[in-house]
């Protein structure tokens, strides 16, 4: 039974990937107006909605974590510290892919470097991807160096590895609010239920809520690939700190919705505006359900329960992102954009090939806890500080 | 006092080496289009073109400043820079830049305002050609007189606004019309302020809030440490080697 469903999802994988395939070609071969459903009404689609703006702030619980363990020094957390650098690494690396699908132009990317205009937000997404991937690339190093044995490069980052969690601390929460920023600039296009003066801090927020909910989730995803599950106190305590984190997000946005009295356009439930309002209720009750559930003791005791709770935190994060990034600006652009199927297989291409590469760092290289090849207790090398 | 006749798109294909088209609309290929809107004594005609802000949403936003204003007024765009994102696509509140969909090395493309005619001295094409004086060029403030004369002279005819005097912070292309500016698809609700205002009041807290944050996560990080230091201290008999913080830590 198991050989059989490790087939299906093989034989779902490689579908996927040829879908991908086939759209890459034509993305590169006939240009972005052939492989997408972008134009000039909807110039922003699924590859920035959701690989760019999802892709972030999923990987936000690489800077929530390393702040905690090595700037709070709650070292309980410690076990989790390299399997949420590593996502968050293999995150970016996945966004800056993405991000030459998206670019019209991407063999220019190197000019952000020295053509520089610090009056644009994208001009400072640019250079936090740049630093931030940077950063997490040294965070990461000491697992391969140690696989390596390279104890001498081991010792290099660990001496630098405070001031450098604190460097991606700032450089995760300028990027994160930076592409809530984004939209500060469309005022008119983007409906009231979502643009907001806020928009900056609401993105960090909803990123460090999905940031805590991923390492529950792929917690419990390598529980069930390797067996060995993170230490279910811990999960816990992160499942709590996400529903605080939730519920200030939620605080935010409905005392800023009411401020600026646009609370009303949530109530219209019929007519113009009825599918942003639903589409707002659906974000909305997917990130407030987990806060209850997490609430209930029952649920935090069932490790099954608090790995859902995660996957409805997810999901609601992944509807809030897409609803800022296509709802929102559907009804003033004048057309429905709805991703081509081609940009739909890149994108899920570039999931697979994430979770793959994830797969494959975690069998290969000292990540989790209780890896057990043979390697050194991890505690000796990139753990202290 | 637009009669529809077509010779403004005709010059503008002509200076811009553009192709012949029929799209009704602004596109990668017609930096100015002639439309019709229903008036209240029948139909109206009007055109539309880039508004060449005063501070422009696009070369705000664009990362690398591959779109500017230039001192004479066009706001110009250099495709050799350009990274191809589409953020001043996405943010321009009047919808004006087009993307070249179809091109494996797309552009932008808008109206460039005749920059190239401009450093010649002479007036913009679209100007030159139009026989009945619905597009006149000129220096800003004289057409902002002439305009304020035109409505002094003869209220009824226009609505009481020059759109683009405040519109985004005030744009460089005027409009007189008969009506509303919503049906010219021009936003009637723009901030005063300019647009670029909106981002750069965020992006000009960066600096303080990293110095503050800086601040607080060092004051963290060693209030923290000293408090586990100080249990440590307090519990010497509990696993002296057990209290995670390392030799890197001490110092």
């Amino acid at each position: 039974m198991k050989k059989v469903r490790s087939l299906f999802w093989r034989v779902v994988a490689l579908a996927i990937l040829a879908g991908g395939a086939y759209g890459t070609w034509v993305r590169f071969t006939q240009g972005l107006g052939a492989a997408t459903h972008l134009s000039d009404h909807a110039p922003w689609g699924l590859w920035i909605g959701f690989d760019i703006l999802c892709g972030v702030g999923l990987a936000a619980g690489g800077f929530a974590i390393t702040t905690a363990v090595y700037i709070l020094h709650l070292e309980r957390l410690r076990p989790i510290v390299r399997p949420t650098i590593l996502t968050a690494f293999l995150g970016y690396l996945l966004v800056v892919t993405a991000l030459m699908f998206d670019l019209g132009r991407p063999w220019n990317i190197w000019r952000a470097l020295i053509w520089w205009n610090p009056h644009s937000v994208m001009f400072e997404v640019a250079w936090c991807m740049m630093l931030y991937s940077t950063v997490l690339a040294l965070e990461f190093s000491p697992v391969l160096f140690e696989r390596l044995k390279w104890h001498g490069a081991v010792r290099i980052v660990r001496r630098a590895v405070v001031p450098l969690v604190g460097l991606g601390f700032l450089l995760s929460t300028l990027h994160q609010s930076s592409l809530g920023s984004l939209y500060l600039i469309m005022p008119t296009k983007l409906h009231p239920l979502w643009y907001s003066p806020i928009l900056p801090v609401l993105f960090w927020f909803s990123a460090v809520s999905v940031g805590l909910a991923m390492v529950i989730f792929e917690s419990g995803l390598s529980a069930r690939a390797f067996g060995g599950a993170l230490e279910f106190d811990l999960l816990q305590g992160i499942a709590k700190a996400m529903a605080v984190f939730l519920g200030l997000f939620l605080a935010l946005r409905f005392l800023d919705l009411a401020w600026r009295g646009a609370l009303p356009a949530a109530f219209r439930l019929s007519g113009r505006g009825s599918y942003e309002a639903g589409m707002f209720w659906l974000e909305t009750a997917l990130l407030a359900l987990p806060i209850l559930l997490v609430a209930m003791p029952r649920v935090r005791a069932n490790p099954q329960a608090l790995f859902a709770c995660s996957a409805v935190v997810v999901g609601g994060f992944l509807v809030n992102r897409l609803n800022v990034a296509t709802t929102g600006l559907d009804a003033s652009s004048g057309v429905h954009y709805f991703p081509s199927w081609m940009e739909i297989a890149v994108t899920m291409s570039i999931v697979v090939v994430g979770m793959n590469l994830f797969r494959l760092a975690a069998r290969y290289l000292p990540v989790f806890h209780d890896a057990t090849h043979g390697q050194e207790p991890r505690e000796a090398a990139y753990a202290e500080s | 006092m637009c009669a529809g006749c077509g010779a403004c798109v005709m010059a503008c294909r002509e200076q811009n080496g553009l192709p012949e088209t029929d799209a009704s609309d602004l596109t990668a290929e017609q930096f100015t289009v002639i439309r019709t809107a229903a008036g209240r004594n029948g139909d109206v005609n009007y055109r539309r073109l880039c508004m060449h802000c005063e501070q422009p949403t696009c070369a705000s936003v664009c990362p690398v400043g591959a779109l500017h204003k230039t001192a004479a007024g066009p706001v110009v765009y250099d495709a050799a820079i350009c990274l191809g994102c589409r953020y001043c696509v996405q943010a321009c509140p009047f919808g004006v830049p087009k993307y070249e969909w179809t091109a494996l090395a797309p552009r932008v493309r808008k109206c460039n305002f005749c920059a190239a005619r401009l450093a010649q001295g002479k007036v913009n094409a679209c100007a030159e050609a139009c026989p009945y004086g619905a597009t006149i060029a000129g220096d800003r403030e004289a057409l902002l007189k002439e305009a304020r004369t035109r409505l002094a002279a003869e209220p009824g005819r226009y609505l009481p606004k020059i759109y683009g005097e405040h519109d985004a912070g005030g744009t460089s292309v005027l409009i007189l019309a008969s009506i509303s500016f919503a049906a010219m698809g021009l936003p009637e609700n723009l901030p005063s302020e300019p647009m670029p205002a909106l981002t750069f009041r965020v992006l000009s807290k960066i600096p303080p809030l990293v110095a503050v944050g800086a601040s607080v996560l060092t004051g963290l990080w060693w209030l923290t440490r000293r408090k586990e230091a100080v249990a440590r201290a307090e519990a010497p008999l509990q696993a002296p080697e057990d209290a995670g913080v390392g030799p890197g830590v001490r110092r």
